[in-house]
C-alpha cells in the first residue's frame, strides 16, 4: 500500500528541500507520495524541474498563508 | 539524574564533557551520573580523513583514546547498545548489561553505504574511513591522467566534501604536472553546484576558472565498471577514468533495528532536540542521528551538543531548559591546498561565503589540532 510522507524542510539551507526530497524518494516505493514543506521560494521552481526530469509526478503545488510551500510529489518509477 | 549517552563520537563526547563541566558538584555528590556507552575505545576526528586521502596527514594523528578525552566522573563503557527499551527507560548493551536512565542521549552517527549503488563500492574511491582514505591516496598517487569524475550520493555526511575533494585534487594533480593530461568532471544531485545557493554560485565561478566541467541534476543510479561509466537516475551517462565518490549514508543499523527511525535517522524536534513521539521527553538526539533537515557535519553535532548540555545542566539545577537550537552550522570549505573559505548559517540566516584565502586555510589546519579541545568541551 502506497505511503504518504511529509518532509518538513522548512528553514533548510543545507542540504536543502530538494536534496531532502531526493534522499527520501530513493528509499521509497513506486506510488508513494511526499509532501515537501519548504520556506525556500526556489523550491517552487527546482523541485518541479527535477521531478519532470526524472519522470515522477507533481500532484500539487501551493503556498499557504504563512508563506510555506507545500509540494506534493508522487514516485512514478 | 541518571544520564546515559549512547555514542562516543563528536556529539556524544562534546555533550558529556560540556555537561560534566557544568555539573561537577552534582556529579561529586551523586545527584547526577553520566554514563557513556560506545562501540570503540578510540575517538576519531573524521574531518581529517580528507587530508589522509591527500597524503597530508597520517591516520594516527586523528585518533585519541576515548578515555583520555573524558572529564573525570564520566563512566565510560566500551560496550555498544544493542537494544533500546524506551518504554522502560533502559538500554541493553552488547555484553548483556542493562543501564537504566532518566535521560537518554542518542548520538550514534552515520555510516557510508556505497554498496547501495550498484558498482559504486567496487569502483570508486572515497575518504570516509582511515582505510578508504589510504586507498584514495594510493589510487591518486598512481594516477597518470584521464577523466576524474566526482559524483555525489544522497544523503551524505559533510556537505562541503564534494567541492573540497575537487579543489584539492585539482591542486594535487597540478603539483604533479598532470593537469594537461587530466580532465575534471563534477556532478551534483540538484540544479546547481552546491546545496547552499551562495556557495554554488561561488563554486561555478571557480570551476569555470579551473576548467572543471559540470553536470547538475545527476543522481547516482549505477556504475558500470567494465565500461567505465556512471549512469544517473535522470538518464545521463558519464565516462570516467577515475571515479571519486561521496557515497550515500544511512544512520546506524542499531537505530533501524530498534525501530527508532527510518534509515537510521531518528525523528527529532529541530529546536529542543528531543526525540519526537511518546518517549521523547526522556530522549535527546544529537548530530547525524537526527532527521533534522540540516547538514550532517561535525559542527552541527558540536553546536547541538552545547545546547543540549546547557539545557540538561539547567534541568538539574533549576528544573527547566534555557535554550533552543537555532540550526547553527559552521563549515570550513577547502578551496585548494592552501586556500579556504567557510559557510556559517542557521535555520533563519543563509550563509554568505567570502572569497577563499590563505588565512582561513591556516585556521582550518589549526582547528584540525584544536579539535581535541572541542572534544573535551573546552572550545
Amino acid at each position: 500500500m502506497a505511503e504518504h510522507r511529509v518532509i518538513d524542510a522548512r528553514g533548510s539551507f543545507c542540504p536543502g528541500p530538494l536534496m531532502e526530497l531526493i534522499a527520501a524518494m530513493k528509499k521509497s516505493a513506486v506510488g508513494d507520495t511526499f509532501e515537501l514543506l519548504s520556506t525556500d521560494d526556489g523550491s517552487a521552481k527546482d523541485v518541479p524541474e527535477w521531478v519532470n526530469k526524472v519522470g515522477h509526478a507533481i500532484n500539487r503545488t501551493e503556498r499557504d498563508a504563512e508563506g510555506v510551500w507545500h509540494i506534493v510529489v508522487q514516485k512514478m518509477k | 539524574m541518571r544520564i546515559v549517552v549512547v555514542g562516543g563520537g563528536m556529539g556524544g563526547t562534546i555533550f558529556a564533557n560540556n555537561l560534566a563541566r557544568r555539573i561537577g558538584s552534582e556529579l561529586r555528590s551523586g545527584k547526577a551520573k553520566i554514563t557513556m556507552l560506545t562501540a570503540s575505545d578510540k575517538h576519531i576526528y573524521q574531518p581529517g580523513w580528507l587530508y589522509v586521502a591527500l597524503g597530508r596527514m597520517m591516520p594516527d594523528e586523528l585518533e585519541r583514546e576515548q578515555a583520555s578525552l573524558l572529564e573525570p566522573g564520566i563512566d565510560l563503557h566500551v560496550d555498544p547498545v544493542e537494544t533500546f527499551k524506551l518504554d522502560e527507560k533502559r538500554v541493553i548493551t552488547k555484553s548483556g548489561k542493562t543501564h537504566e536512565y532518566d535521560l537518554l542521549v542518542i548520538a550514534t552517527g552515520s555510516r557510508p553505504v556505497p554498496e547501495e549503488i550498484p558498482g559504486l563500492k567496487e569502483t570508486a574511491i572515497h575518504c570516509y574511513s582511515p582505510e578508504d582514505a589510504l586507498r584514495f591516496y594510493d589510487t591518486i598517487n598512481q594516477f597518470k591522467g584521464g577523466r576524474i569524475l566526482v559524483t555525489v550520493g544522497l544523503p551524505h555526511k559533510c556537505p562541503m566534501i564534494p567541492l573540497e575533494v575537487t579543489f584539492t585534487l585539482y591542486d594535487f594533480m597540478k603539483d604533479r604536472g598532470l593537469l594537461d593530461k587530466t580532465e575534471f568532471y563534477y556532478t551534483y544531485p540538484i540544479g546547481r553546484l552546491h546545496s547552499l545557493e551562495n556557495v554554488g554560485k561561488w563554486a561555478a565561478v571557480e570551476f569555470e576558472r579551473l576548467g572543471v566541467k559540470t553536470e547538475t541534476f545527476f543522481n547516482l543510479k549505477e556504475v558500470d565498471r567494465d565500461k567505465g561509466v556512471v549512469r544517473s537516475e535522470e538518464g545521463s551517462e558519464v565516462k570516467f577514468d577515475l571515479l571519486v565518490a561521496v557515497p550515500p549514508h544511512r544512520g546506524q543499523e542499531v537505530i533501524e533495528r530498534n525501530g527508532l527511525g527510518a534509515n537510521g535517522w531518528i525523528p527529532t524536534d529541530r529546536h529542543t532536540l528531543h526525540m519526537e513521539g511518546p518517549h521523547g521527553e526522556n530522549v535527546l538526539v544529537l548530530g547525524d542521528t537526527t532527521n533534522i533537515p540540516i547538514s550532517k557535519a561535525g559542527s552541527t553535532a558540536h553546536f547541538e551538543a552545547e545546547v543540549a548540555a546547557e539545557n540538561v545542566a539547567a534541568l538539574i539545577k533549576i528544573g527547566r531548559p534555557v535554550r533552543t537550537y537555532d540550526g547553527k552550522v559552521f563549515c570550513f570549505i577547502e578551496a585548494g591546498k592552501d586556500r579556504a573559505t567557510y559557510a556559517m548559517f542557521t535555520y533563519q540566516k543563509p550563509p554568505e561565503p567570502k572569497m577563499p584565502n590563505g588565512a582561513v586555510h591556516a585556521f582550518k589546519m589549526a582547528y584540525n589540532k584544536l579539535y581535541w579541545a572541542s572534544a573535551r568541551g573546552l572550545l
